[in-house]
């Protein structure tokens, strides 16, 4: 018996009734026919080599959930890890729009059958606008390190200058991605950082800071957990030269620290993650750059942006597109750099996460973070060989942990014990920052309770 | 009463809420949402940990960020996704060039849920990893096999994301060749913009060459731009046209003979899966869009994936890390040599994605692939045949020639007979339930453009559906212009008269900037607005 051929649930014309029927609409005997345009020598021969379909979808979920199954998730493990990617508190109602299959499966339609994404959108800027005290923000970027990357290049076009001056203990998450977006013509110069305090160098930095300067960007919280205490100054050292004072900042940090607005950043930016996204193994980033409103600026961003506007109906808010000649849809290479699909879903998320927290969640967030980061911290540093590495400064959510004196001696082996007890360490520094010793990067958060930390501290006084 | 049998129509409105901005919901006071607090045991040992933050550094006042109460927020965001027309709820031929199939919720259940993927930190060790390393690295093996090429990175997280990055390893691979007068690249108008733009910013002069009579890249012109300076060409086949170039290796080879490296966008690989493949014709590089030929939803414009594909010698220029495989130490993270360009994207892009495209290939296998491709191509060439039928319609170039996944149409001819251009046509379609067609990038170069791509995802029976509605608004346009003109009617709003915002004054891309700008105030129509609501 022949076998009979699959009609795919998903291919409606598989059915070889409808097929024979559109064929004869289009005057074709086959549809192999109607690629005759395509040569024969450029014609794929064999058939692809791949797998054999799981047709059934019990059978294809029971396939993927099984691969799946091997992973060792943050929720049956104890994680401390952030570096960019850290694990928050996610309200029902985040997840329960970013799964509405309308926003989920909507793309780049009009502000007429989609009005309810350029909405979502404006809304997402305007909520960010408020937690950075700024007022404008362009639709979102791929990630943190795609805003850095942007807000230096729009601070060179500003400046006409093609130097950036950037802190030698940036993520390297971040600074891997401006080595490559910054080349050819932006040279990226690296400030030092005291070893005991974690703080910016400000020696260095005004030897660094000149009139060939574009911007100087610090991160705050530094990616080292620290505040950088010395932000104002930096920003003043920055201005002078008539350079850009781009503060790459931690959105979740805003409702107790200050916006880098308030203390002189011209550009902000950073990664949108911790509002309302999940981890999903570093596919819940989402990048934001906000400025003043000041044309010099505005006309640099290199994203969409959804301007609200009148309809002929009145009282009516419609959306337009603001500047669109600036993108590169609009002017192809004249564009600024490029622009394309981003990370709409998760904007609409946390446009979501910030009309539930409002004011005091985000305060009250804060808050928590600190505390149980600083008991966390506290605790730790009680244990015999472990320290501190910068114990006077204070920080946000992550601190870095050194265990040179410990039994152990590395962090490799602390971290390897660790996980044979159902604990994810922090991130091992070792490499990346050797100066440091052997450091790792703790990450706590409002989702850690004092049990989680009491469950950390006695596992390393085991294994360290 | 539903669907009219007769015409295919619909009486379709969309849901409209009238809806406010939320920080007009506010009322001070109301939460949305309690959340924990840190132990008495953590708060006696640490009091107010906020209060270490310097003078400088704290927050004075609080953000203004609305008060509103949980399931007014709800409410809200639930009124904005109706208020959206995603691809769950429309027959989305309309988008061309996205490639708007459907997104299988199974997919959707599995990546978006499964803790394995939703609670995977993206530094966990590879060992704590296994399956998703083993769901990347075969995604990889087959993305290899369907383009011919020898490795992927999966790390660029949209379309233009990629080319920009196969720009970097352009430049990176020239670099190593100490041929540093490569300072220029080729694309064709036909091309995505990123095509162009992702060269750009990585530093290249770009040469765009134009259509020639029959709709292809003009050869001659190309050869003509080709030097020792072009370090590449950027270009798709089909272009947004469908119409398949078939000296497209004559093009490739024409590059190579100069020195330069060849790159195929394959946002279009959608009708030519089995069938034709990247490398075969000669390509260096080329990228898939996951969302687009591989089933990833769009989300509302991403997150996304640009699946970069490059031959084995431009392997060592990719992004770090790369998922490997080792008898002994099962898959690993590779970060490569020195040469690697190092990252576009932080981590490893958009790797929920990553499942969700790998579930989609598992589904169909060889002949699913090569089905979705012929079915894709067969609805194209079906629907080309009914709307060269629609009053108003023009196909330019080729005539008689089969198209593969898509078609750019134009309403030149209605524009000349009645003055309804495309965009008053693509209002109107949203009246019946269909999402506005995609018109063209810009710039235009055919006047009243329009591009439709009724991918695999649609049957018969909604092609059929799709060309009634472009035949009832032809028909309407010669019967009574204006109508068509003022459309939309049965939308969530109505027309917006300019939405194109270039003027200083009328800039508000946020509410606070609305309301600093006084366009609340300015507006009569607002106040209006305010009556209604009181």
């Amino acid at each position: 018996m022949a076998k009979e051929r699959t009609i795919f649930p998903y291919i409606p014309n598989s059915v070889p009734e409808v097929k024979a029927q559109m064929l004869e609409e289009v005057g074709a005997k086959g549809v192999m026919d109607l690629y005759v345009e395509i040569p024969d020598r450029l014609r794929f021969k064999r058939k692809l080599r791949l797998p054999p379909p799981i047709l059934s979808e019990y059978e294809l979920k029971r396939h993927v959930g099984g691969l799946l199954d091997k992973n060792k998730n943050i929720k049956q493990y104890l994680s401390f890890l952030g570096a960019g990617c850290a694990e928050h508190f996610i309200p029902a109602v985040c997840d329960e729009i970013n799964g509405r299959g309308e926003f989920l499966t909507a793309y780049v339609g009009e502000p007429y059958a989609d009005h309810g994404k350029w909405q979502a959108l404006f809304e997402y800027c305007s909520l960010m606008g408020e937690l950075l005290d700024m007022d404008v923000l362009s639709c979102p970027l791929y990630d943190g390190a795609q805003a850095a990357a942007t807000s230096i290049r729009m601070a060179s076009r500003i400046t006409g200058r093609k130097e950036v001056v950037v802190q030698k203990q940036l993520n390297p998450e971040v600074k891997l991605v401006l080595r490559n977006y910054l080349k050819p013509d932006i040279s990226i110069r690296e400030v030092g950082f005291d070893g005991t305090t974690g703080l910016t160098d400000l020696t260095d930095l005004r030897s660094k800071v000149s009139s060939r300067t574009a911007a100087v960007l610090i991160e705050n919280p530094s990616y080292l957990g620290v505040l950088e205490t010395q932000a104002e100054e930096i920003g003043k050292i920055t201005r002078e030269r008539r350079a850009e004072f781009i503060v790459y900042t931690d959105p979740i940090s805003l409702g107790v620290m200050a916006p880098p607005s308030q203390y002189g950043a011209t550009i902000a930016c950073g990664d949108f993650h911790p509002l309302g996204i999940p981890v999903v193994a570093g596919g819940g980033q989402g990048g934001f750059i906000a400025t003043h409103d000041d044309m010099t600026y505005i006309s640099e961003f290199k994203d969409l942006m959804f301007g609200i506007t009148n309809t002929t109906t009145p009282g009516e808010y419609g959306f337009g597109e603001v500047l669109f000649d600036r993108t590169s849809y609009g002017s192809r290479e004249k564009g600024k750099e490029f622009t394309g699909t981003s990370t709409g879903i998760w904007a609409i998320t946390a446009a979501v996460y910030l009309s539930l927290m409002g004011p005091k969640g985000m305060e009250e967030t804060g808050k928590t973070i600190m505390q149980m980061s600083q008991y966390a911290a506290k605790q730790m540093a009680g244990i015999r060989g472990v320290k501190l590495q910068f114990p006077r400064t204070p920080f946000f959510k992550e601190f870095v942990v050194n265990f040179d004196a410990t039994r152990a001696k590395t962090v490799e082996k602390v971290n390897r014990a660790l996980l044979a007890r159902g604990i994810i360490g922090g991130k091992d520094l070792s490499k990346e920052l050797p100066e440091l010793g052997q450091s790792s990067l703790y990450c706590v958060t409002e989702v850690r309770t004092a049990e989680d930390i009491h469950r950390l501290v006695q596992a390393i006084k085991e294994v360290a | 009463m539903p669907r009219d049998p007769d015409t295919l129509l619909r009486k379709f409105h969309e849901a409209r809420w009238d809806e406010q901005i939320i920080f007009e919901m506010s009322v001070p006071g109301e939460r949305g949402i309690l959340v924990n607090e840190a132990d008495p045991k953590v708060r006696k040992a640490v009091g107010n940990a906020a209060s270490s933050i310097p003078n400088g550094l704290r927050r004075k006042s609080a953000p203004k960020l609305p008060e509103v109460n949980q399931m007014r927020v709800l409410r809200h965001f639930m009124h904005l996704s109706q208020e959206t027309m995603g691809t769950d709820v429309t027959i989305d031929i309309s988008q061309g060039t996205c490639t708007m199939k459907y997104s299988p919720k199974v997919q959707e259940h599995m990546a978006g849920r499964h803790p394995g993927i939703r609670e995977i930190h993206p530094l966990q060790p590879a060992e704590t990893v296994q399956g998703l390393l083993e769901i990347i690295y075969s995604l990889e093996k087959f993305l290899k096999e369907i383009s011919g090429m020898d490795r992927f990175s999966f790390q660029p997280a949209g379309g233009a994301q990629a080319a920009y990055t196969a720009s970097s390893i352009v430049r990176a691979y020239h670099a190593s060749r100490k041929d540093l007068e490569r300072t220029e690249t080729i694309t064709t108008m036909f091309s995505h913009p990123c095509d162009a733009a992702g060269p750009s910013t990585a530093g290249f002069n770009v040469i765009t060459i134009m259509p020639d009579k029959d709709g292809y890249a003009d050869i001659d012109a190309f050869k003509a731009a080709l030097s020792k300076r072009t370090a590449a060409i950027f270009i798709t086949n089909p272009e947004d046209t469908g119409i398949y170039n078939p000296r497209i290796d004559e093009f490739v080879k024409a590059a190579h003979d100069v020195g330069a490296l060849c790159y195929y966008d394959q946002a279009n690989a959608n009708g030519m899966l089995g069938i034709t493949r990247a490398r075969d014709a000669g390509f260096d590089l080329c990228h898939f869009n996951l969302h687009k030929t591989f089933s990833v939803p769009h989300g509302s414009m991403g997150g996304a994936v640009g699946a970069l594909g490059c031959a084995g010698y431009l392997a060592k220029y990719l992004p770090v890390p790369q998922v490997k495989y080792d008898k002994k130490k099962g898959y690993y993270y590779d970060y490569g040599t020195k040469d690697s360009i190092g990252k576009v994207r932080s981590f490893m892009g958009n790797t929920q994605s990553l499942v969700k495209s790998y579930s989609w290939i598992m589904q169909h296998g060889a002949e699913g692939l090569h089905e979705t491709a012929v079915c894709s191509v067969l609805n194209n060439n079906y629907m080309m045949k009914l709307l060269s039928e629609v009053p108003g319609v023009t196909i330019h170039y080729a005539p008689g020639k089969r198209r593969l996944e898509q078609v750019r149409y134009t309403w030149e001819q209605l524009k000349k007979d009645t003055g309804v251009g495309t965009e008053d046509v693509m209002r109107r379609m949203a009246d019946f339930g269909l999402q506005h067609y995609w018109t063209s990038h810009h710039p235009w170069v055919l006047p009243e453009p329009f591009t439709l791509e009724p991918c695999e995802s649609y049957s018969k029976d909604d092609i059929d559906e799709y060309v009634a509605v472009l035949r009832q608004i032809s028909k309407e346009a010669y019967e009574n212009p204006e109508f068509v003109k003022n459309s939309p009617y049965n939308q969530v709003v109505h027309r917006v008269p300019n939405p194109s915002i270039n003027e200083p004054e009328r800039i508000a891309v946020t509410w606070r900037q609305y309301l600093k700008k006084g366009l609340d105030k300015k507006s009569s129509s607002k106040l209006q607005s305010k009556r209604v609501h009181s």
